[in-house]
């Protein structure tokens, strides 16, 4: 099949060890970094045109060069990975741990960063034993700490564990957890940690997998990362199925090349739906997108395509909703979770997350009038204007203008079955 | 603040209108100035901005296209465009409200903030009118009391960070913080440690719903049914504005105003919860004359020709010499010049005296080139030789805390114990008595005592001749004799004559009762007794023929007989003079003691007749602040029973001796002042009453023109009530409003230097006397914010405060001689007087020393000051 | 007195030395606490904040945005049911209300032994395995009745005390790398780092120039 990237180690015994790692080429990557100018490092990685894999999808490229000059900057990879049926940082994480310290090391030295931070989700126990031993492996190898193989280039690297507060997979809110304060993102402009980040210092946040991409980009340069996939949707990616289909896993596939047909249906990947069922909607990119109907199973999975029809590939996930579960149960679900995550900074975020949960509730559970209906709407609209996507914001990070999304979708797609519940006063489905 | 920047303002376009703004400012403000109100909750000009709440969004143009933004966060640019009332925003903010309404209690009926509520106004405004939220409300306790003095309500609360905010950023208190995640968000403070801060009313008032209230005011009345007048807190010398709120002719809470040059808003919570002493049921409210061991009413009349014929007597038989005067800190100028002219221009002595050794003498402060608060909060380097500021003078803490944080200024302290200063200090040093003098003389050179403290001062810009540097001048350790802190202060201007000083005396009109002649050897407007101003020849009909007697020396004649009759005008010697022994001593010893006070204080319990006096929010007239800020106080009560404005009672006096101090009335008497004293040169009520001149006018005038400008309302949502003055005007002020755009320039009288006569020369002590090889431990003896006084045992919610008075040392000390946190110790005297206190252990207090809180509770003999000592100290043994 | 043992204290002081700014370091300095602990209690937060030099409320108001971290008595496995899409697609309210029942808890609650506290989590980034419940935060899915009671079964007769430790328990795995790079060595080498690469960008555009 398609190159594999990120996952080319994962299925190996003992694949998170460093002997494991070296035996299969470990650290080249960084050996070559070092004795490239970090300029060179940057250019490739602008070549290799990735896009961000942590949900935005802002070129990786692009981002460092707007990285300011102070002798003090930092940089910290995002694994707070906590978007609804996002896993795929959880593999690599406990499954290839030197890959991402490696990237994480060559990406340093591409921007010149004088220290590094690796913020993992606290639920990942494993993993932060994980990428510990691996780190500790590492520094007793001689790559990370002073004078990194002799090449003169000097940089500590630390793992970070957060402690449950989806939030902080945002990048300013996570930036403040690593503060030690309470995870509240920060307000725009500076719209780029960039600028002013941890510490009040220039800052470049990455995630995971963007990080693990970059000792193969390096090893085999740029271009050949551009070389896969098409238009601006570059390299492989790890997508994260999930949901009502038979075999949900994590898939690296070519960008752009698959579509969500082939992702959920062909054998070796999704192997199709249980039997006799058929696709009622697919949540594409995280739980923060709108849906999309078996209209859209041919779309390829590429960036732009996806925004194109109107959604986002953002975290690379994908839920299968098929014709015997409850659209209104799982909009629901997804409410419930945007009203415990808010961080509460903003008021149409903290207090509409929470209206809105217990209005798809009371439907849900057959206490909904059709007038609910309009009035989820229009609460909806009081927290993205317009309900466009991309969504209008009024709260300062864009948590508060993802909560309409799944709602919005599932009246749009389903208001049948909305009614349906309204009217029999309860859930048609078995569960 | 008048500087002229029309030529740097930038345009942008809101509404469809033209508006000038200052580039940087925020939206917000600009909209706001140009008379445009955004609804905001969390946006308060004094905070950092959060742009938590989202009331205050309106559509800004952008590349790509109108977008809508919180304009308390976003700074105006040129050519910006900006809409306030579309449909979309209106949207937007009848959506917030509505938002911040479905889990808000509505218990307005109930609710404190009722009437003065941001949420209601905002509601009505802006808000949605109706709900269409029919789910179950966030529940949690109803009001929790967070401190002695203030409640919380978190159903109320609408999480803006305004409380958590000021206490973390302004206060340094970060005792209350946001706790738990989303809607489930509370504030609080942590388990079983109470928002013990200075300044928690700050909270109250900032908070825009009824979430926080304050003890004090709960369910005391409804704004509507408050009548206000402005006025400054004479609680300490800092002279904080704020609006004074009655009803029922009964002071019900103030609230702190803005003022650029003095308190941002701010008050301190001794000085805003004070005013329960006002209504306190120990008032003294009618003339009382001793009986034996008891009180009788008498009538004024007879009170008058009592004192009357004492005065009479004792100055035809032994001279007026043996009559002296003992004036109080919080009077008013007013107050405090006819009591001078009394004693020293119609009875003829000049043993009068405001300070109660605790003070700096007149001769050395009207020697100092004088710095302004802002003086002090821009200069290069403050260098504090005081109290602890926060327990003395707290709000001045705040302004300078922020300074500092800001990066605006650096602090250097000299101190013989640590203080809260130490937190924002670069250096403390502590010197002992012989190094002060050094270095104070290479306080811009090369020290080669304290090498740190002089390459700061270089280094940071300051001149060698002081420009740029400020020194708080206070007293550090009132164990020290105040020759130490008048030497060090002489000697640092003679070296450096450009430094600025900037007086922290804690009394709070202890610049009236210099400036005004209330100190021996001083006539008013800083006159020489040799060499009156040619105003005071002109209004005055004698003067003393020789110098007076401080407090010190009356006393001390006392003891030997030689006082025959003394009057307390609103001051409390036996408590309040820093030795106690002296005082109480002294005091028994003469003949007559005629107290003028609100309460009955220790001395006025003792004293041969009580005349009551009108307190704060009683009476009107002027108070000068530690930085000769003249300011108002106003009058919005009458004064219970048959108290009268301590002036009043001066003129009455002088009626009956056959004399017209020739004033009815606090104009009069400022206008006659205006006139002896060159240093208050052009002060009237009305030009005090000028908008402009609300926050008071730094004497001498000069001839600077000054531009006047309508003071905005600075925090529009927490300064409840307040709104509707400038409607209404001051309902019971003697003064009203003159909006004026007139510069003071335009009076032709302006003198062209301020005509202060130079003082009388004292010579440095050098050298100070070497510490005696004694086994007896030096005294750190110094004022708590807290501790226990006239105002404290008046105000009830105030009084459960009081710090109970303990001996602190050092872990050290403490291991040195045996005893643990919570143990005892005995304390004694030079007299011989003796103390047991409780130790605690305090790692900032110098290994060897002893802290002693001044204002010790009278059931302890214990007086460790002798006014004689240099230096004090104490023995300490284990009980 | 002190409320972390001296192990942990020395491990404390490891923390602290870790960053920049020493509140940083409040994560993890609560974590430890947890490992000690199971959960944190007032002296442990007090104890957390001297460390910091912050107060006992800024410890408490960051820890309680926190969902791993308990400020109340836990029980020594903390059994976290996944609720959300993937899961609820599989059958995770389910398998919560299956929990419940088998434990005899309510959500939130805790058994009378002390042996297992309940709760409903957010996704855990465990979806290929949905159904799925974290213990202590160590994976377990996919899961049906049997499988769950079996696993409780397990714990209650210490089948898995190696791969599941007592609540708060976090990662066993400790830093062991040399004390950080020294912050002048760093500095140095950035600034030397940035005046190479100016350099090496005005010798490339000199050379471009030329070759126009
Ligand atoms: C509410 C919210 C949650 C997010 N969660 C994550 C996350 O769990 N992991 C992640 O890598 N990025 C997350 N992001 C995106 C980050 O803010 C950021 O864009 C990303 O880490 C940048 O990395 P990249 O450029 O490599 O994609 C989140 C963003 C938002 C607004
Ligand atoms: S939008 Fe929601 S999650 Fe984002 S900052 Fe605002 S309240 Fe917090
Ligand atoms: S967001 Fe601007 S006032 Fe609150």
């Amino acid at each position: 099949m398609t190159t594999k990237i990120v996952t080319a180690r994962t299925n190996l015994p003992d694949s998170y060890r460093l002997s494991t790692y070296l035996e299969n080429g470990g650290y080249q990557a960084l050996r070559k970094a070092l004795s490239m100018n970090p300029e060179d490092i940057q250019a490739e990685v602008v070549a290799s045109g990735i896009l961000g894999r942590g949900g935005a999808g802002f070129e990786t490229g692009r981002k460092w060069s707007m990285l300011k000059q102070d002798p003090v900057r930092y940089l910290v990879v995002n694994g707070d990975e906590s978007e609804p049926s996002t896993f795929k940082d959880h593999l690599l994480v406990e499954a290839d741990p030197h890959q991402l310290i490696e990237g994480t090391l060559i990406s340093a030295y591409a921007i010149g960063a004088s220290m590094a931070f690796i913020y993992l989700r606290g639920e990942f126990a494993l993993g932060l034993e994980r990428v510990q031993s691996a780190i500790n492996e590492a520094y007793a190898y001689g790559a990370i700490g002073r004078d990194i193989f002799g090449s003169g280039f000097s940089i500590d690297l630390v793992l970070q564990p957060g402690a449950g507060a989806y939030i902080c997979g945002e990048e300013t809110a996570l930036i403040e957890s690593l503060e030690g304060k309470r995870g509240y993102p920060r307000i725009k402009p500076p719209y780029f940690p960039a600028v002013i980040g941890l510490y009040g210092k220039p800052t470049i946040v990455n995630n995971v997998e963007t990080m693990s991409n970059i000792p193969w980009i390096i090893t085999n340069g740029g271009k050949a990362f551009a070389s896969l996939g098409s238009g601006r949707s570059t390299g492989t990616r790890l997508f994260a199925l999930s949901g009502d289909v038979a075999k949900p896993g994590n898939y690296e596939l070519e960008m752009a090349a698959s579509s969500f047909r082939d992702l959920i249906f062909s054998p070796e990947l999704g192997a199709g739906l249980f039997p006799g069922r058929s696709v009622k909607a697919i949540i594409p990119g995280g739980v923060s997108a709108p849906w999309f109907g078996p209209e859209h199973l041919d779309l390829p999975l590429g960036q732009d395509e996806v925004a194109k029809a109107g959604s986002m590939l953002g975290s690379g996930s994908v839920i299968v909703i098929d014709d015997h579960s409850c659209a209104v149960r799982a909009a629901w679900r997804i409410t419930k979770f945007f009203h415990r995550e808010s961080c509460g900074q903003c008021t149409p975020c903290r207090e509409g997350s929470g209206w809105i949960e217990k209005i798809m509730h009371r439907i849900e559970i057959g206490a909904g009038t059709e007038s609910d209906l309009d009035l989820l709407l229009d609460v909806c609209d009081n927290i993205a204007p317009g309900l466009s996507w991309p969504p209008q914001q009024t709260t300062i990070c864009v948590l508060g203008p993802s909560i309409p999304s799944s709602v919005v979708s599932a009246i749009k797609m389903f208001r049948d079955e909305f009614l349906i519940h309204i009217k029999e006063e309860g859930c048609p489905f078995v569960h | 603040m008048s500087t002229d920047v029309s030529k740097d303002l930038i345009s942008i376009s809101i509404d469809g209108r033209e508006v000038k703004a200052r580039p940087g400012e925020l939206l917000i403000a600009a909209a706001e100035e140009a008379g445009i109100f955004i609804p905001r909750f969390c946006y308060h000009p004094r905070l950092p901005q959060v742009g938590m709440c989202r009331m205050c969004l309106v559509e800004v143009s952008g590349p790509r296209g109108f977008s809508l933004q919180p304009s308390c966060y976003v700074p105006v640019s040129d050519g910006m465009d900006v809409i306030t009332d579309s449909e979309k925003v209106k949207k937007a903010q009848d959506g917030v409200l509505e938002f911040l309404l479905i889990n808000h209690p509505l218990d307005c009926p109930v609710c404190d903030k009722g009437g003065e509520c941001p949420l209601q106004d905002q509601t009505l405004a802006y808000g949605p009118g109706e709900s269409r939220f029919a789910e179950e409300k966030r529940h949690f306790e109803k009001p929790i009391a967070i401190s002695e003095l203030v409640f919380l309500d978190r159903e109320r609360c609408i999480q803006c960070d305004r409380c958590t905010r000021f206490a973390d950023v302004v206060a340094g208190d970060a005792l209350i913080e946001f706790i738990g995640r989303g809607d489930n968000t509370q504030v609080n403070v942590f388990p079983e440690r109470p928002f013990s801060s200075y300044f928690s009313g700050n909270t109250v008032q900032i908070c825009p719903v009824g979430a926080l209230t304050a003890a004090p005011y709960r369910f005391k009345s409804r704004p509507w049914d408050l009548a206000q007048v402005e006025s400054s807190c004479i609680t300490c010398s800092m002279g904080c504005r704020i609006m004074v709120q009655s009803s029922q002719n009964q002071v019900i809470r103030y609230i702190g105003l803005d003022s650029d040059q003095v308190n941002h808003g701010w008050l301190c919570d001794k000085g805003r919860f004070g005013h329960e002493s006002l209504s306190s049921p120990d008032r003294v409210t009618a003339p009382l004359i001793r009986k034996g061991d008891s009180y009788v009413e008498t009538s004024w009349a007879n009170a008058i020709s009592i004192i009357s014929s004492k005065i009479s007597g004792i100055k035809e038989k032994i001279g007026s010499d043996r009559i002296g005067f003992i004036i109080g800190s919080k009077l008013t100028n007013e107050d405090i010049y006819a009591w001078v002219k009394l004693a020293k221009g119609v009875i003829g002595t000049d043993s009068v005296d405001s300070q109660l050794g605790d003070g700096i003498s007149a001769d050395v402060i009207s020697r100092l080139n004088r710095a302004t608060i802002n003086d002090a909060v821009t200069s290069k380097v403050v260098l504090s030789f005081t109290g602890d500021i926060k327990e003395e003078i707290p709000v001045l803490y705040l302004r300078l805390r922020e300074a500092v944080k800001n990066g605006n200024t650096k602090v250097i302290t000299i101190a013989t114990h640590s203080s809260s200063l130490d937190g924002i200090s670069e250096i403390q040093v502590f010197p002992s008595l012989d190094q002060l003098r050094p270095l104070a003389q290479q306080i811009t050179a090369d020290s080669s005592y304290f090498p740190e403290v002089s390459s700061l001062i270089k280094s940071s810009g300051v001149s060698a001749d002081g420009e740029g540097l400020v020194v708080l001048l206070g007293r550090e350790n009132l164990a020290w004799d105040q020759t130490v802190v008048e030497a060090f202060a002489l000697e640092l201007a003679r070296v450096a004559p450009k430094a600025k000083f900037l007086v922290t005396l804690h009394g709070s009109n202890f610049s009236g009762g210099v400036d005004l002649g209330a100190v021996p050897r001083f006539l008013p407007g800083r006159s020489s007794l040799s060499d009156p101003s040619a105003g005071l020849r002109q209004k005055w009909s004698r003067f003393p023929s020789h110098n007076g007697k401080s407090v010190k020396e009356m006393f001390k004649s006392a003891l030997k007989g030689e006082m025959d009759l003394l009057f307390l005008i609103g001051s409390d010697p036996r408590t309040d003079f820093v030795d106690t022994t002296l005082s109480n001593t002294a005091l028994d010893e003469i003949g007559f003691v005629v107290s003028v006070d609100t309460f009955m204080s220790e001395s006025s319990s003792r004293a041969d007749l009580v005349l009551p006096a009108a307190a704060f929010a009683e009476k009107y007239g002027t108070i000068t602040n530690l930085e000769e800020r003249i300011m108002t106080v106003n009058q919005k009560v009458t004064p219970p029973g048959l108290c009268r404005p301590d002036w009043e009672i001066a003129c009455e006096i002088a009626l009956e001796i056959g004399s017209d101090l020739g004033f009815s009335s606090p104009e009069e008497i400022l206008g006659e002042i205006s006139n002896i004293s060159s240093l208050h040169w052009g002060l009237s009520f009305d030009r005090l009453s000028r908008l402009s001149a609300l926050d008071g006018v730094v004497i001498p005038l000069t001839s600077t023109p000054l531009t006047l400008k309508k003071k905005p309302m600075f925090d529009q949502i927490s300064t409840p009530g307040i709104a509707s003055v400038w409607n209404q005007g001051l309902a019971s002020s003697k003064t009203s409003f003159i909006d004026s755009s007139a510069s003071i320039s335009d009076e032709s009288d302006s003198p062209t230097e301020s005509k202060v006569p130079t003082a009388i020369s004292v010579e440095p002590i050098w050298p100070l006397p070497p510490i005696p090889g004694t086994s007896e431990m030096p005294l750190v003896y110094c004022r708590r914010l807290y501790s226990q006084g006239q105002l404290l045992k008046n105000s009830p919610h105030l009084s459960r405060l009081a710090v109970e008075p303990r001996c602190r040392i050092s872990s050290e000390t403490a291991r040195a001689i045996g005893v643990a946190v919570g143990e005892s110790v005995r304390l004694t005297d030079k007299a011989g007087g003796a103390g047991v206190f409780e130790v605690e252990i305090d790692d900032g207090i110098r290994e060897g020393w002893v802290e002693m809180v001044k204002g010790m509770s009278s059931s302890q003999s214990f007086s460790p000051i002798r006014v004689d000592e240099t230096m004090n100290y104490v023995k300490l043994e284990r009980v | 007195m002190s409320f972390f043992t001296s192990e942990n204290l020395e491990r404390a002081q490891v923390l602290l030395g870790l960053y920049p700014e020493k509140r940083s370091a409040l994560m993890p300095l609560c974590h430890l606490a947890q490992a000690q602990q199971g959960y944190l209690t007032k002296e442990a937060m007090e104890e957390i904040a001297k460390l910091l030099e912050i107060e006992p409320a800024e410890v408490f108001g960051t820890v309680s945005f926190y969902d791993m971290f308990h400020t109340e008595e836990v029980g020594k496995y903390l059994v976290s049911v996944c609720t959300n899409v993937a899961c609820l697609l599989r059958g995770g309210l389910e398998l919560l209300e299956h929990a419940s029942d088998k434990l005899e808890v309510p959500v939130g609650g805790t058994t009378e032994d002390g042996l297992f506290t309940l709760e409903e989590v957010e996704c855990v980034a465990h979806c290929d395995k949905a159904p799925c419940a974290q213990v202590n935060y160590r994976f377990f899915g996919p899961l049906g009745n049997d499988s769950f009671d079996q696993l409780v079964e397990d714990l209650r007769n210490d089948q898995l005390t190696d791969s599941v430790p007592p609540h708060g328990t976090l990662s066993r795995v400790f830093r062991e790398a040399p004390s950080l790079v020294e912050n002048e060595v760093i500095i140095a080498e950035r600034v030397a780092m940035d005046q190479a690469r100016q350099e090496r960008q005005a010798a490339k555009d000199s050379n471009g120039g030329d070759s126009k």
